[in-house]
């Protein structure tokens, strides 16, 4: 995935796990209890994400929040541009979306478009009645009118730069990095 | 992770291994989304897809029909009987014809062996075989191979019987091919004058006697008997096929408990396959029509590609 060399670490495990404690509180407070919230984690990295916002949520409220998986391959605006189709994935949301608040979760927010797609799709399964945005890391550079509701941490990068955000299920090690793109 | 490597899908006999696997699990997703309420997304918008059939079909036809709507992407079918050909246009300038209309994916079905490898000549756009004469008919076998897959857990290993008229099959042989790139072994039992000289140099255990390739089978694929290329009395008639080959109750139970019955389809009823065997639950004959499309969505998905790389996330 990314590559480069790495310029700085900015969050390490602890300071991921505390992000993502917090985060569940604001979920909570903001939405007055979870009665209605799902959360749907967009692949690869959103999906342990969204799990451990669950748990977390489970701690403070103990409710079990659904968690589902979304792969947004087939409503990626660039599969024409690309030389080789991407591999899709499974969806996997078996409950009822109609009427939920829908919170989105994702890693790194950018330029927009995979949280453009990821509208497309989640609308495609039904119609809910919210829909929120978290994110690990938003690192700028938006190319369309999106906004994260949950931010984890804001971080101002150059267009060269490359964030990496490493979670224990996916990559073995838990931070996030920044990287220079070898030009 | 590399991306998939065919422009064309001919026969299964050239896509490697790893590709059959990249299609089965591309046909995993679609599976998904073919099972939810708005069945639709829009990966292929912008696309065209042409099918243009030279012989009769049902559920091939409509299925890449749906498998393309499904994905967003333009179809129309062309009818060779009220086209053209008629008037006795070749089939590389209709090809050519139904290309420069900016089509995007060519889905033909041709009585000639080769004729859509011919036609990778002369055209740009990619081409899906949907069966020719009696060489491949790879989308039905990558069908089949999902269909195990699903319902056994896995390929590698199995014990697979193909029984009826291999000589003019052409899913005999797409099976034939797949099954052995992904480590089945492979037994295949018909009269002697419907077994093609040399099968037995694709790697298959080939047997005249029915029960003899069942035993101990996971799976057997009933082929239909094509009436219709029976003209030079290959078999004495119906009847004694019917006596000696017919998959029924008390043949299926030399394979093993849980073996899983499969046919291509169209069903010829009491000549190759019984009512009861059919419609019994060992049967996964109506879930190999729903994997079709499911199939063929992955197949359309992958070929579609375009042609700058380039990288998000």
């Amino acid at each position: 995935m990314a590559c480069g060399e790495e310029k700085a670490q900015i969050m390490n495990e602890k300071d991921i796990s505390r992000v993502l404690t917090r985060i569940a509180h604001e979920i909570i407070e903001r939405n007055k209890g979870v009665e209605n919230v799902v959360l749907i984690g967009i692949r690869r990295r959103g999906v342990p994400l969204a799990e451990r916002i669950a748990q977390n949520i489970e701690k403070i409220e103990g409710v079990k929040v659904p968690v589902g998986v979304l792969d947004i391959t087939l409503y990626r605006d660039d599969l024409t541009t690309l030389s080789h189709q991407p591999l899709v994935h499974q969806t996997k949301v078996d409950f009822d979306i109609n009427g939920k608040v829908v919170i989105l979760v994702d890693d790194v927010l950018f330029t927009g478009r995979t949280v453009r797609a990821a509208l497309d799709a989640v609308m495609d399964l039904g119609r809910p009645g919210a829909v929120q945005l978290m994110v690990l890391v938003d690192r700028g550079h938006r190319e369309l009118p999106i906004r994260a509701d949950f931010v984890g941490k804001n971080v101002p990068t150059s267009k060269k730069e490359v964030i990496a955000v490493r979670i224990k299920e996916i990559d073995g090690e838990e931070n996030v990095a920044i990287l220079e793109r070898p030009s | 992770m590399s991306g998939f490597n065919c422009k064309h899908i001919l026969g299964l006999r050239d896509i490697a291994r790893e590709d059959i696997c990249k299609i089965l699990k591309t046909a995993k997703a679609m599976k998904e989304i073919i099972s939810r309420p708005i069945k639709k997304v829009p990966a292929l918008r912008g696309k065209t897809v042409v099918t243009l059939f030279y012989e009769n079909s049902t559920r091939t036809k409509l299925s890449f029909d749906l498998a393309a709507k499904y994905l967003s992407a333009d179809t129309v079918s062309l009818s060779v009987s009220t086209s053209s050909v008629k008037k006795g246009e070749s089939l590389i300038d209709t090809a050519r014809t139904v290309e420069a209309m900016r089509t995007d994916i060519l889905v033909m079905r041709h009585p000639a062996s080769g004729a859509p490898a011919t036609l990778k000549n002369y055209l740009n756009c990619a081409i899906v075989n949907a069966g020719d004469g009696m060489n491949e008919h790879p989308t039905q076998a990558l069908l089949d191979l999902f269909t195990i897959q699903e319902k056994k857990g896995k390929i590698e290993g199995l014990r697979v019987a193909i029984i009826g008229d291999i000589l003019h099959s052409r899913v005999a042989r797409s099976n034939i091919w797949g099954l052995k790139k992904l480590g089945a072994e492979v037994a295949v039992a018909a009269p002697s004058t419907l077994i093609p000289p040399e099968i037995e140099k694709l790697g298959v255990e080939v047997y005249t006697k029915v029960e003899e390739a069942l035993k101990g089978a996971d799976v057997v694929n009933v082929l239909r008997l094509q009436l219709e290329r029976q003209e030079s009395s290959l078999i004495p008639s119906l009847r004694e096929y019917a006596m000696m080959y017919c998959i029924n109750e008390k043949r299926l139970n030399h394979a093993k408990d849980d073996v899983l019955l499969m046919h291509p389809g169209p069903m010829n009823r009491g000549v190759e396959i019984s009512d009861d065997v059919a419609d019994s639950a060992r049967s996964a004959i109506n879930e190999q029509v729903t994997n079709g499309v499911a199939v063929r969505m992955a197949v359309l998905y992958l070929l579609a590609g375009g042609e700058k790389v380039e990288k998000i996330d």
